[in-house]
């Protein structure tokens, strides 16, 4: 039988990828929004899990907003992503420094 | 028109004087403003002369005439206190004061600054006036300050000379060494007494006398005596704070004669006087007056015997008179201090003057080595000064005498510490003055005329041909002064019976019980003439007369001889003529050391501690520190990312940990 616990489990597992991903990443600022995206499924895992396991449909009503909005967010990302790459030929994070003090 | 009216007339119109020959000297052109400003000073001399009668008839005026400002209990007003010891001081200081307005009109003949310098003069008189007259520390301290500033001014008159601005800037700051014990002096009566009226706290002095200053426990009164007293050493010249006044001749002569000799350098006397009934209580005080002005008055007439320039002979011979004055006051014969004061006034004055003359007659040449002969030249110069070096020496009839010889007697009686010593001095002094008043004689108007060979050298190739110009009797604005000075100088001495033993001073001096120095000398008083008669049996008088015969014998019978000994008394000589080192000593300790000072506190306070330090230093500190946090702000995303994560979690756990001790 697969518990509650298994799914909030398998979110958190999901969640800690996607947030190594975005420190260990040096390379690529695709796979950076990747990672935030991994870890926005694993948010979701929760609240379809929770909604399921009490009985409540606005877990997952709020899935469908969350999935909305991320779709948007990436949107804007790989929007940003192309703007960048005009301008310094390069998505490489490490070249990303100009916030540096 | 009443007393009060007259009293405030004395001080102003010598103001008024300086007032219009300062601002409007242009206006008034030369003869104007030495008319206004003599005729100040004669206003007030005549005044002066109407308020001894007045005084002499028994009315003590003591009140004030305005009040500046009152602050807590303290007063502070612009008073007159008129006794005979402010009479007798007003009297001496207009005269003088007026002869020396007369005698400037021939002196400064040619000087562009014709206007100012009466203009100082007077303004002197009026601050001197002011010193004698009031009737408070307030005004007495502002009186004191006044005549220090003009002495300023003046001794810097001929301000392009830097040796004159040397003297002066020298002069201003060792009075100010002085003041600094007078304000401290004053500072403690005004604390203790509650009062800053002569009056008011001459009736607590019993009071005062039981208590001791509570800071350092010392016995209060000795301390203001002293601290007073301190201020008196800086403005009469007493050592060890007397090396301004020999400097002091970089001033015109006049100014010499006036402020350097007969009546500036006296306040201290004054004062000390005029505080009797404070310093009658302190024993300590009087002994370390007596000690003082017997140092003063014996190594001083020593450094006068191997000076050649004819103002500082002088010069040293006024510090070693100032000695006297103190050590009578040490041996609380007051009276007899300002007798000598008086005498001291005129035949100072006359010396002075006289000085001056011979300067005119040289045309500026002050080195007595330049001089010689000069009796047959400028007779009437020649016989006042004779009457004044005679007075110096303290030979009868003339004044000098029956001053000198009443101080030695009364530091003869004194019974304080130190009175052993201040005879032995006074001796010694008598000695000595006998010898440089004479030297200086000799050397300027008997022997061997020695201006022609000098004016060859000097001024060889002196456009103005000088050498041609033989030494001549100056005008008649010169002599007259020198002659009505020269009665005083031989006369006032014949006073001693009024002014020492006749309630000449009434209550304006108070001489304890225990001290019976005067009044000893009262009982013993015969008449002018049977004290004249008695001396030639005393030593003072035969030390006087060795001198002068030592002098005759060295610069008259065998000139060869000073060179001889200044050689084989190499040591000595270079002491003297160093004087002792003072200078030398101030400059290097004392000048050097407050230029050390400075110079730390500038490398070492401003620029490292202030600029350094605490400009660039904090300046410096935010870059460190910033430059530290710089390496936090790497503009990595991920970095941030990770920083905000663990953060999240290492407050969480905090959170959790302190909710289980249940401290949230």
């Amino acid at each position: 039988m697969i518990s509650l616990s298994h799914y909030l489990i398998l979110a958190a597992i999901l969640f800690a990828i996607g947030m190594v991903g975005i420190f260990l990443n040096r390379k690529n600022l695709i796979v950076l929004l990747m990672a935030i995206e991994l870890m926005l499924l694993a948010v979701n895992i929760n609240f379809v899990a929770f909604s399921h396991y009490l009985n409540d449909l606005s877990g997952q009503l709020f899935v469908f907003f969350i999935l909305v909005v991320a779709a948007a967010e990436s949107g804007i990302g790989l929007a940003i992503l192309v703007v960048l790459f005009r301008n310094l030929s390069s998505i490489d994070v490490e070249d990303l420094d100009s916030l540096k003090g | 028109m009443g007393m009060k009216t007259l009293y405030l007339l004395v001080p102003l119109a010598p103001l008024a004087g300086a007032i219009l020959a300062g601002f409007f000297g242009k206006i008034l052109g030369r003869t104007g403003s030495h008319v206004v400003t003599i005729l100040g000073v004669a206003i007030s001399f005549a005044l002066s002369v109407l308020i001894y009668q007045d005084v002499q008839a028994g009315t003590v005026f003591n009140g004030a005439v305005y009040t500046w400002l009152e602050s807590g209990g303290l007063k502070l007003q612009v008073g007159f206190l008129i006794d005979p010891l402010t009479v007798t001081m007003m009297l001496v200081v207009n005269f003088v004061s007026l002869m020396v307005h007369i005698y400037t009109i021939g002196y400064m003949a040619d000087d562009p600054g014709y206007q100012r310098f009466f203009s100082y003069i007077s303004l002197f008189t009026f601050s001197m006036l002011m010193l004698v007259m009031s009737n408070n520390f307030a005004q007495l301290f502002f009186g004191w300050e006044a005549v220090g500033l003009v002495s300023y001014l003046l001794i810097g008159f001929w301000y392009t000379r830097p040796t004159a601005i040397y003297a002066n800037l020298k002069a201003f700051l060792v009075n100010r060494v002085g003041d600094f014990g007078f304000l401290l002096g004053i500072g403690l009566i005004a604390a203790y007494a509650g009062s800053l009226d002569y009056a008011e706290v001459f009736a607590k002095r019993n009071e005062l006398a039981a208590l001791t200053e509570t800071v350092t426990g010392w016995p209060l009164l000795t301390a203001i005596c002293i601290g007073l007293f301190i201020g008196a050493m800086g403005k009469s010249a007493q050592f060890p704070l007397h090396v301004w006044l020999p400097d002091s001749m970089e001033g015109p002569t006049p100014i010499s004669a006036l402020i350097h000799a007969a009546t500036m350098v006296t306040a201290g006397i004054f004062m000390v006087s005029r505080m009797s009934p404070l310093f009658e209580l302190s024993d300590t005080a009087l002994s370390f007056v007596i000690v003082i002005g017997a140092i003063t008055c014996l190594f001083m007439a020593l450094i006068a015997i191997v000076q050649t320039d004819i103002k500082r002979v002088v010069a040293y011979s006024t510090l070693s008179q100032l000695g006297y004055m103190t050590m009578a006051l040490g041996a609380s014969a007051y009276s007899v201090a300002i007798f000598h004061l008086m005498t001291h006034a005129f035949f100072k004055a006359v010396l002075f003057l006289g000085a001056g003359s011979v300067i005119i007659a040289m045309h500026h040449e002050q080195d007595m080595r330049r001089m010689g002969g000069l009796r047959k030249y400028m007779p009437i110069t020649y016989a006042t000064m004779f009457i004044a070096a005679i007075a110096n020496a303290g030979l009868p009839p003339f004044a000098g005498f029956f001053s000198k010889d009443s101080i030695i007697e009364a530091v003869h009686f004194s019974q304080v510490p130190g009175a052993g010593f201040a005879y032995f001095c006074a001796l010694a002094g008598v000695f000595v003055g006998g010898l440089y008043s004479f030297r200086l004689i000799f050397f300027t108007f008997h022997g061997k005329e020695r201006f022609r060979e000098a004016a060859h050298d000097a001024h060889g190739h002196d456009a103005h041909g000088h050498h041609a110009a033989e030494p001549h009797e100056t005008p008649k604005v010169v002599t007259v002064p020198l002659i009505l000075l020269s009665i005083p100088a031989i006369a006032s001495g014949w006073l001693i019976g009024a002014i020492l033993y006749g309630n000449w001073f009434g209550d304006a001096i108070i001489i304890a019980e225990v001290h019976k120095g005067v009044a000893t000398m009262a009982h013993e008083f015969h008449g002018v003439v049977g004290m004249m008669t008695h001396s030639v049996t005393t030593l003072p008088f035969w030390l006087a007369i060795s001198g002068a015969a030592t002098a005759w014998f060295l610069y008259i019978v065998r000139p060869d001889l000073p060179a001889a000994i200044k050689k084989k008394s190499g040591f000595l000589a270079t002491i003297l003529e160093e004087k002792y080192g003072f200078d030398r000593f101030n400059d290097w300790f004392f000048a050097g050391g407050a230029r050390g000072i400075g110079r730390g506190l500038w490398k070492g306070g401003d620029e490292a501690l202030i600029d350094g330090v605490m400009v660039n230093g904090s300046a410096g500190a935010v870059g460190w520190v910033s430059g530290l946090v710089r390496l936090v702000q790497t503009g990595h995303i991920y970095q941030y990312a990770f920083g905000m994560v663990f953060g999240v979690l290492g407050l969480l756990s905090l959170m959790w940990w302190l909710g289980q001790r249940g401290l949230i």
